[in-house]
């Protein structure tokens, strides 16, 4: 006699159910509706203390805390009518920069992806060989050569520059999320579409791209997430994106605290949404079956 | 009543096929006639799905000559497309594309492959899904039906592609036993219309009621091929006794 399996775990005492056409929520917001009050409790604690151990560190060296003097660096009120502030202006930059990076990603990912499952000797050399630099050598001295050495070659501009190198740069994880995904669709699925006459290209097309699709959307939005984070480090080369534009407000005003808090809290909302975005993408992709 | 065969649409000559050491296939040489049901059978491991899987370029034959529907197959040839147009399968797994409807699993071979106009794909594809007896379940997706049905959607799929051959690799395999009968007697509905079938299965009784000829596989070859009345009455060889006495039994 065989022993059964342990039944699945149940937390907080509510079933897990499949999701159903009634709960469309992403994950994130269902679990902070369930939070017990002792994790609410413990939550705030922490984000208590630690609010108390900046504003105790902050006020035992002198620092004179200007939040008042924030806001006009986020929106300005003039005769136009309300205008958006230079963070704002930059948190505008930092989201174009980042989302045309992210969609060349994309293409360049799925390219090296497509390369890599190909029959091509040279073509899987070739995305071997990119992968592998790409992977291997710091993000900063990528920008740093794609600037310098990339950019007067081609005539790049400082956007285009760090536009090109984060697409380079998450094009390889994008690629093996791709190659991933299309390698979690079953083989049948091929065979299926070949079956009904389909060329190659068009199973990937009809057939198995848009199936990997679901597998791969959760990893993709950490990509996208990472990519918005790592933009930053394009204010290097002096591109006016949001950290760029803190930091020239901090050399100005010298409100460091205020400035980078309100900088790292524009970044987290932008992340955030983004996060929620795809919960709720996925919920419904997942409803169609 | 023995079928007669009319010209070739199938036709293998000394096929072998080789996984690395293993000989899958050895000497196999069968004609299959236009509108012939054939039926496919021998123990596991004995060739039969690797053969069907051949004649519609699924594997290919390291040697011997297969033409199907006028087309030589091999690897090279660049008519595989239009091969595997004319020629339908069926899985054992059912293989329906589980993020489109079933109505669109049945149009998404036409529409773009055959390139033909949506709205008579649709038409064409509530015809088929009625033949299947499943008109009603054409905006559910795959995993919303039983096995039974899911494998109905399956052949009607080959039918709409308007295929000269349907091959079935063991069509009820996956199935639970109270399913298998509404996927045979389809089968059978498809056979009285004159279709070409190659049917890779262990249903006996569907071959006594349909087939026009049985071929006996074992370890990669033709062992027997005869109408099911003789094979299933006295089989010529002793692994043909064999198997019967075992799938028989019971």
């Amino acid at each position: 006699m065989t022993a059964l399996p342990p039944p699945p775990a149940v937390r907080d005492g509510s079933p897990e159910r499949p999701e159903g056409p009634g709960r469309p929520a992403g994950g994130a917001l269902r679990r902070l509706l369930r939070a017990t009050p002792t994790q609410v409790g413990l939550y705030l604690a922490a984000l208590g203390a630690v609010i108390y151990a900046s504003y105790a560190g902050a006020n035992g060296m002198g620092y004179n805390w200007q939040w008042y003097a924030v806001p006009r660096y986020l929106y300005r009120i003039g005769s136009h009518g309300i205008r958006p502030g230079p963070l704002l202006i930059g948190l505008g930059t930092t989201i174009a920069i980042s989302a045309v990076s992210f969609l060349l990603a994309l293409v360049l990912g799925l390219g090296l992806a497509l390369l890599r499952l190909s029959g091509l000797v040279v073509g899987r050399a070739l995305a071997l060989g990119l992968v592998e630099v790409l992977r291997n050598v710091p993000l900063l001295v990528l920008v740093y050569i794609f600037y310098f050495v990339l950019g007067p070659v081609f005539g790049w501009s400082r956007l285009t520059a760090s536009i090109a190198v984060l697409a380079a740069f998450h094009s390889v994880l994008v690629s093996e999320i791709i190659r991933g995904g299309i390698a979690s669709v079953a083989r049948g699925q091929w065979e299926a579409a070949a079956s009904i006459g389909m060329s190659r290209g068009q199973a990937y097309r009809y057939i198995v791209l848009p199936q990997a699709l679901r597998i791969m959307l959760p990893p993709l939005t950490g990509e996208a997430i990472s990519l918005i984070k790592s933009s930053a480090i394009v204010s290097v080369i002096g591109v006016a994106e949001l950290t760029t534009t803190g930091r020239d407000i901090v050399s100005d005003t010298y409100m460091s605290f205020e400035i980078w808090f309100t900088v790292a809290a524009l970044y987290l909302v932008l992340t955030v949404l983004l996060s929620f975005a795809a919960g709720r993408l996925e919920a419904r992709l997942k409803q169609e079956g | 009543m023995t079928h007669s065969p009319g010209k070739p649409v199938i036709r293998a000559r000394s096929l072998n096929k080789y996984y690395g050491d293993f000989h899958a296939l050895k000497d196999v040489s069968l004609d299959v006639g236009e509108g012939e049901r054939l039926v496919i059978c021998g123990p596991s491991g004995s060739g039969k799905s690797t053969l069907i899987r051949c004649f519609n370029a699924l594997e290919f034959h390291q040697s011997g000559t297969l033409s199907v529907g006028g087309i030589e197959v091999h690897e090279d040839s660049r008519e595989i497309i239009r091969l595997r147009q004319e020629v339908g399968m069926v899985f054992q797994q059912f293989n329906l594309f589980p993020h489109l409807t079933v109505l669109e699993n049945l149009t998404i071979g036409p529409t773009k492959v055959l390139k033909v106009p949506q709205a008579e794909a649709e038409a064409a594809a509530r015809l088929y899904l009625g033949r299947v007896h499943i008109p009603d379940q054409a905006d559910k997706y795959p995993h919303q039906l039983s096995g039974g049905q899911q494998q109905r959607v399956a052949i009607a799929r080959s039918l709409c592609m308007k295929s000269r051959v349907i091959l079935f690799d063991e069509p009820t395999s996956a199935l639970d036993p109270e399913m298998i009968n509404e996927v045979l007697d389809v089968m059978v509905e498809l056979a009285d219309t004159g279709m070409t079938m190659v049917v890779v299965t262990h249903e006996m009784g569907f071959a006594r009621k349909v087939a026009d000829r049985v071929v006996f596989m074992a370890e990669g070859e033709i062992l027997e091929i005869d109408t099911p009345e003789s094979f299933f009455r006295n089989p010529k060889t002793a692994r043909g006794r064999d198997f019967l006495d075992k799938i028989l039994q019971h």
